[in-house]
């Protein structure tokens, strides 16, 4: 692209906030009641940052593997590509991080804390806000609630909740492969809100400060894993 | 005393044959017969254009949102029926393609259309098939301008068209850029090449094109198509504060946009401006500033200046 500099991120943005805002409203429309299965998905991850069990990790893997790839067919590929061809290269990405997701957390490799350290509550703050608070958006916002972003069906409350998720993990060399992805999508998603004028824009921003601020806390002994 | 003179029979059938027959007609095609937009030649041709015409640039990118899409073949249809005819779109724009298609069949406007469309693809042999498919989603027989976008690989491309136009699939062939891009480039490929077209940014405040390509379009026999008439509605929100001039009424303005717009069409070498709208007023509103009177030189500059010093 010659004259890059010249170019600034609305040259990029290829529709109004009214379209992307209906995005979810058409999106919630179409997949009610599953709204209601994302909610328990969700409350069962924070249960398992809560208390870890020995099987929490296995599941965790199912849930947001599950949140990854439906999000990447049903809402990426089939409403958002439309009006942003850019998105089609990103839905390998999603898809990419559902298989890793499945494999690492199901193979056991990479275990949750239960030591009451900072990652660990900064990841409960995060994943709480994203399966809780983050559908309550539209009505700070102004918008109906028919637009929430609800976790598992939609892509910032589920790589916010991952990052959750992922920032007190340990081991470090399996948590930061898969939080690579997630970050990547807070940052395009916090572009993409703060181009179109939006008042949240820095909610993925403060998500991605929070995970790296938990992941390069210092870590004083090995945590316990389940 | 008045006199009466009464109708024949054969007058009296053929006034309600006319009548029955304009009321099956798009209202468009009555309208556009007495009432319609400014025209400008097309120096290739002969043909003539409307002087402002609809662009599609995120406005129509709505994806398959049904309520949407209504809302656009509201503003294509008050588009029409104001007596426009050019609606440009591109590949690059999302579902704007598609969503023009949508419009055109609901509304039957496959004849009255001016269809301007881009090229937009950095590997030429994919040139052929994304035509096609932009083709398909316009739902016309064939494309009356095709343009290289941002002159996207455009030695390529720009063959490409003019083989199209050479075998009779085209009828007008273009290069585009926006935002005084690349400039230099551009004139030197007005100068060698054919084209009956060129798109470029022009307004008030973006006033570069009126130096080297705007004569050279004049010289070369090139049509001028001008994109971001507002600068994508930042233009109007800038001047939303300020009153418009007394002085405005002189052109017939009675709003920024129509005296941006009178300002733009008004430059002798330009065809036709394509400012893009979601709202059906809006839509109106632009294509009434394509009427008399258009301002002179002096009254060029005294906006120029005006919307510059805002």
């Amino acid at each position: 692209m010659s004259e890059w500099w010249t170019y600034r991120p609305e040259d990029f943005l290829l529709f109004s906030p009214r379209v992307y805002w209906r995005l979810f409203e058409l999106h919630n429309a179409d997949w009610w009641p599953l709204q209601i299965v994302a909610l328990l998905a969700g409350l069962s991850i924070l249960t398992a940052l809560l208390r870890p069990r020995p099987w929490s990790s296995r599941l965790n893997g199912i849930i947001l593997a599950a949140g990854w790839g439906f999000v990447a067919w049903a809402f990426l590929w089939q409403r958002y590509a439309p009006i942003n061809w850019a998105i089609e290269y990103v839905v390998p990405l999603f898809a990419l991080q559902a298989l890793l997701l499945l494999g690492v957390l199901s193979s056991g490799w990479l275990t949750l804390p239960d030591r009451r350290r900072l990652p660990r509550y900064i990841g409960l703050a995060l994943t709480l806000y994203a399966v809780m608070l983050h559908p309550l958006i539209p009505l700070m916002s102004g918008r109906s609630w028919q637009m929430a972003e609800i976790f598992a069906m939609t892509p910032d409350p589920l790589a916010i909740a991952t990052l959750g998720l992922l920032v007190g993990a340990h081991p470090a060399r399996w948590a930061w492969p898969l939080m690579a992805i997630p970050l990547l999508w807070c940052l395009l998603s916090w572009i993409t809100l703060d181009t179109m004028g939006s008042s949240t824009a820095w909610v993925p921003l403060i998500a991605i400060g929070l995970a790296l601020l938990g992941r390069f806390w210092p870590r004083t002994g090995r945590a316990n894993s389940t | 005393m008045p006199t009466f003179n009464p109708m024949s029979r054969r007058q009296v059938l053929q006034g309600l044959l006319m009548a029955t027959a304009a009321s099956a007609l798009p209202p468009w095609q009555v309208l556009a017969q007495h009432n319609g937009p400014k025209t400008r030649v097309i120096p290739s041709t002969g043909d003539t254009v409307p002087l402002v015409g609809l662009g599609s640039w995120i406005t129509f990118n709505v994806g398959d949102d049904p309520e949407l899409l209504e809302q656009c073949a509201d503003v294509m249809a008050a588009f029409f029926e104001s007596g426009g005819r050019m609606i440009d779109s591109s590949p690059m724009y999302g579902s704007s393609q598609a969503t023009i298609g949508y419009g055109l069949d609901k509304l039957d406007a496959y004849e009255r259309v001016f269809s301007a469309d881009k090229l937009w693809t950095s590997s030429p042999d994919e040139g052929r098939d994304q035509i096609e498919a932009s083709r398909s989603d316009w739902g016309v027989s064939r494309f009356d301008l095709l343009q290289v976008h941002n002159l996207r690989a455009w030695r390529e491309n720009l063959e490409t068209l003019l083989t199209m136009k050479d075998d009779g699939e085209l009828r007008y062939v273009g290069i585009t850029t926006s935002h005084g891009r690349r400039h230099d480039e551009f004139e030197t490929i007005m100068r060698d090449y054919p084209l009956d077209f060129v798109q470029l940014t022009y307004n008030p405040v973006d006033r570069e094109a009126e130096q080297r390509l705007l004569p050279l379009a004049r010289e070369r026999e090139i049509g001028v198509i001008v994109n971001r008439p507002f600068q994508q509605g930042r233009l109007i929100d800038r001047l939303g504060d300020h009153d418009l001039p007394d002085w405005a009424s002189e052109v017939g303005a009675e709003t920024w946009a129509q005296l941006i717009l009178k300002f733009i069409i008004s430059h002798p070498d330009v065809t036709c401006a394509i400012p893009a709208t979601t709202q059906v007023e809006h839509v109106r509103e632009n294509m009434a500033a394509a009427s008399s009177p258009l301002p002179d030189d002096d009254m060029r500059q005294r906006i120029a200046e005006t919307i510059g010093e805002l």
